[in-house]
């Protein structure tokens, strides 16, 4: 790696801690982002010659401060700062001054703020997870806007709505109490399973563009559980996203076409994101504190553990998505259900106890595609085509549609096939 | 007289390289590593996953299982060499050299007491 390269990672990993500080300082985030520009700029003239800080965010974090603080100074338009902030103008020794302040707790507290203002329940999710990207991880608007498929300027838009919004919430800036910091982490986790979920819904010609939003998700979620290293539904949310990930490069063929877990080569899967995901959940269920997260990352770790198509334990499924349903009812929960039930108890079963859910998802494109790939197994083609119909017009991304279209083909050829036996 | 040379870095830094960042790293760490492995001189190598998927058993009676890493500093152990050389200035030497390759972080070099390379089938 050549220096710079080590001067953006370096600059990269250290802004949550370093924007999350200063905004507890300045408590205004537009004051914040600034003074973490100007500390990065002084920072790229600075650490070539001077050679690396040894902790680069409290380095960031001293420098920001007193940049802000002196151009506060020079405009005078003295804004009212906390009362133990006198104004530290030299930078001699400011390293070791505010390393021994962070040693403390005070910047966990601070990263989680940082996240949990992105997540102002006010703000559309889609402007969370823009907010979080631009702010929390520092990727720039252009980044931003390639990832949502929208142009600039749009994306731009949508960044400063949001923090106008946020802006007006007045999050706190004390110390959160025990169940105010667990509220938090709550929604912090939620927003970063978002931020994954825009990139893993991608279809399969957009999967390499939004690829680095399950990556960002990925590094936030390792964020957090160094924060919050004995919380379990951390560890199931990170071994979740590992888990997912770990399939990417199977997930879709040379055409951007869907292919399912049973054909996927899972050859192509990651060794080492799943290690890590299994590890995680392991350590998880040793707590005995269950939670979606973690029977989300169970179910995807025994798929994970399977081989082979054949060698995936269906039961355990079953039961681990009965207890999901019990946690998090939700029809799509129940769907889901239906699939290991169809390997289990047979397609009829899987049938049955998705019949219910059709008033709730009647535009729901994967209800239809579940559906109709029960029925088809039935043997009922002619209701599993009018599925089939009815899924694609519901699909959300060209693969979606293509891979409910391979269906019908298959369908139809095994009518034409059964119409020439029967001599028609 | 074998050393084992331990690989200390920022994990947040680590872990903030891009994927082609990584790969590069890599490249550059393979061609230290095979000059050594030509001459014989290399032994196990490991690079461990992330701190948070780690375990620490502290041996209290009753042994106590907690989360994370035994450590909690800003600079972990991510990995480590094991290298064969004569003397300490020949692994400082293989410590220069891996650290040209990927600046950042510490080494800390401790002569090897007893090495059961052992055998694993995965």
């Amino acid at each position: 790696m050549t220096d710079t390269a080590w001067i953006d990672a370096a600059l990269t990993s250290a802004r949550p801690q370093a924007v999350g500080a200063l905004l507890r300082y300045f408590r205004n985030l537009d004051t914040a982002e600034e003074a973490f520009q100007n500390a990065c700029l002084r920072a790229l003239r600075s650490w070539p010659q001077n050679g690396p800080p040894r902790d680069p965010a409290a380095w960031l974090i001293m420098v920001g401060r007193n940049v802000a603080i002196d151009e506060v100074r020079r405009n005078k338009k003295q804004q009212p700062l906390p009362e133990d902030d006198q104004a530290i103008s030299d930078l001699d020794d400011a390293e070791d001054e505010i390393a021994e302040r962070l040693d403390g707790s005070h910047y966990r507290d601070d990263i989680l703020r940082l996240l949990f203002i992105c997540c102002h329940k006010d703000l559309p999710t889609t402007q969370q997870i823009a907010l979080a990207l631009r702010i929390v991880s520092g990727l720039t608007v252009k980044q931003i806007a390639r990832a949502f498929l929208v142009s600039e300027a749009a994306m731009e838009q949508r960044i400063t709505r949001a923090k106008a919004r946020v802006a007006d919430a007045k999050v706190p800036f004390e110390t959160p109490g025990a169940v105010e910091r667990s509220e938090r982490l709550v929604s912090v986790a939620a927003m970063i399973y978002l931020i994954f979920n825009e990139g893993y819904s991608a279809s399969g010609d957009t999967a390499d563009i939004r690829s680095p939003l399950c990556e960002e998700a990925i590094r936030l979620a390792r964020l957090l559980l160094r924060l919050f290293q004995s919380e379990p539904e951390i560890m199931g949310l990170t071994a979740l996203l590992l888990l997912q990930h770990a399939r990417a490069a199977a997930r879709f063929d040379a055409d951007g076409q869907v292919i399912l877990l049973d054909d996927q080569d899972r050859a192509l899967w990651n060794p080492k994101l799943i290690a890590e995901g299994l590890a995680l959940i392991d350590k998880a269920m040793r707590h005995r504190r269950s939670g979606p997260y973690q029977v989300q990352a169970a179910i995807a770790a025994l798929h994970a553990r399977a081989a082979t198509p054949d060698e995936t334990d269906w039961t355990q499924i079953d039961l681990l998505y009965g207890a999901l349903e019990v946690m998090q009812p939700s029809p799509v929960v129940t769907l889901n259900r239906a699939v290991a039930v169809s390997k289990v108890r047979g397609p009829q079963a899987a049938l049955d106890l998705i019949e219910p859910l059709a008033p709730r998802l009647s535009n729901y494109f994967h209800y239809f595609g579940v559906r109709g790939a029960f029925l088809m197994q039935l043997g009922r083609n002619d209701e599993a085509r009018i599925a089939f119909d009815r899924a694609i017009a519901l699909a959300n991304t060209t693969a979606e549609a293509a891979h409910i279209r391979m269906h019908i083909d298959r369908l139809m050829r095994d009518s034409e096939r059964r119409n020439v036996k029967a001599g028609k | 007289m074998l050393y084992a040379i331990l690989c200390y870095h920022d994990e947040d830094q680590v872990g903030s390289w891009s994927k082609e960042q990584d790969a590069a790293v890599m490249k550059k760490l393979a061609v230290v590593q095979e000059k050594l492995a030509k001459q014989g001189r290399l032994g196990p190598v490991a690079r461990l996953l992330p701190t948070t998927a780690a375990t620490t058993l502290r041996k209290d009676d009753p042994p106590l299982v907690l989360d994370g890493p035994f450590a909690e500093t800003k600079e972990q152990l991510l990995g480590f060499y094991i290298v064969d050389c004569k003397n300490l200035d020949e692994a400082l030497d293989v410590a220069r050299d891996l650290g040209k390759a990927n600046p950042g972080g510490a080494y800390e070099i401790r002569p090897v007491g007893v090495l059961n390379p052992g055998q694993v089938t995965t």
